[in-house]
């Protein structure tokens, strides 16, 4: 498995075309492994009736919701959970959250 | 794909008429399922029977699920560590839906609130919920839900008590969310079919908490 529960991670700040479930406001976010949700063909693939393209591995990512909106309304523990395949994380060493 | 202009000798009405005209994926839509019509690998009557069995499924099933889960601990436990497996245990099977989704309950508890959203369409667990309502999938709740719940919340009438943090599940891909809300105090005696009447579709989406 790429990542382990509990791991630190950042999403992909890029935008390509086409059929992508990871949304705007979660690219380019860090969050934190909260489960492996299992393998999965990739949507993006899918969409365009690519159905033999192999599986990813899914992850349920935390992110704090401070750090999703700036002017966030709300405390500071509250939090969102998205999916997001593998190819859209990466490990994030920047400083202790 | 625009106008319907070959020739054939069969109408193109479906028995549910639309009031606006059709989109480009309603043409789509109407073009594919004749197709398999016609070349005999579905009829019209299995169509119909899969719309019917979809329009039944209602929230009493996940109602009972979270009932069971309230009576009984080591059933919470169950649900929560893997909910498709606990579904079952109640004779719900998931698989009736075609889609390959998985479930996750999420429970409420003091200090700690969930809600459940899909910002990228209408995703929703329909197998223990049946069809989402239409605000569910109205762009103003998939915004803003992500972005101001607590505002939201407060719409729906739920003011949480101070010190409750807010947890959105954005539903974007192969996960399926519901949440178990709180046991109301004072319902000890209750019997499950008693409890399960307390428990709505609504607050299992987790936009308000049961009531007695």
């Amino acid at each position: 498995m790429r990542f382990q529960v509990g791991d630190r991670v950042k999403t992909l700040s890029v935008n390509p075309p086409g059929h992508v479930r990871t949304p705007y406001y979660a690219r380019g976010k860090p969050g934190v492994i909260e489960r492996f949700a299992g393998h999965f063909q990739n949507p993006e693939e899918l969409a365009y009736g690519r159905y033999y393209g192999g599986t990813l591995e899914l992850f349920r990512v935390r992110f704090r919701q401070v750090d999703l909106w700036p002017d966030y309304d709300g405390a500071q523990d509250d939090t969102l959970d998205l999916e997001i395949p593998e190819h859209w994380l990466v490990p994030d060493h920047s400083a202790q959250r | 794909m625009s106008s319907h202009d070959h020739d054939h000798d069969h109408h193109h009405d479906h028995p549910v008429r639309a009031d606006q005209a059709p989109t480009e994926y309603e043409y789509l839509e109407n073009a594919v399922r004749e197709l398999l019509v016609e070349k005999g690998l579905i009829t019209p009557d299995e169509i119909r029977a899969a719309v019917e069995k979809m329009d039944r499924t209602s929230p009493e099933r996940g109602a009972k699920l979270v009932a069971k889960a309230w009576a009984d601990p080591s059933f919470m436990d169950f649900l929560m560590s893997d909910a498709p497996a606990a579904a079952e245990a109640m004779g719900m099977s998931l698989k009736a839906n075609h889609l390959p989704a998985d479930l996750v309950a999420v429970a409420n508890r003091p200090g700690h609130h969930n809600l459940v959203v899909c910002t990228l369409c209408s995703c929703y667990p329909r197998m223990l919920l049946g069809v989402p309502p239409d605000w569910y999938k109205s762009r103003a709740y998939r915004s803003r839900a992500v972005r101001e719940p607590r505002k939201v919340l407060a719409e729906f009438g739920t003011v949480l008590p101070e010190g409750t943090a807010v947890h959105v599940h954005d539903s974007n891909a192969d996960l399926r969310y519901i949440v178990v809300p709180m046991r109301p105090e004072g319902t000890d005696n209750y019997s499950e079919d008693e409890l399960a009447a307390l428990v709505t579709r609504d607050t299992m989406i987790g936009v308000t908490v049961p009531q007695i």
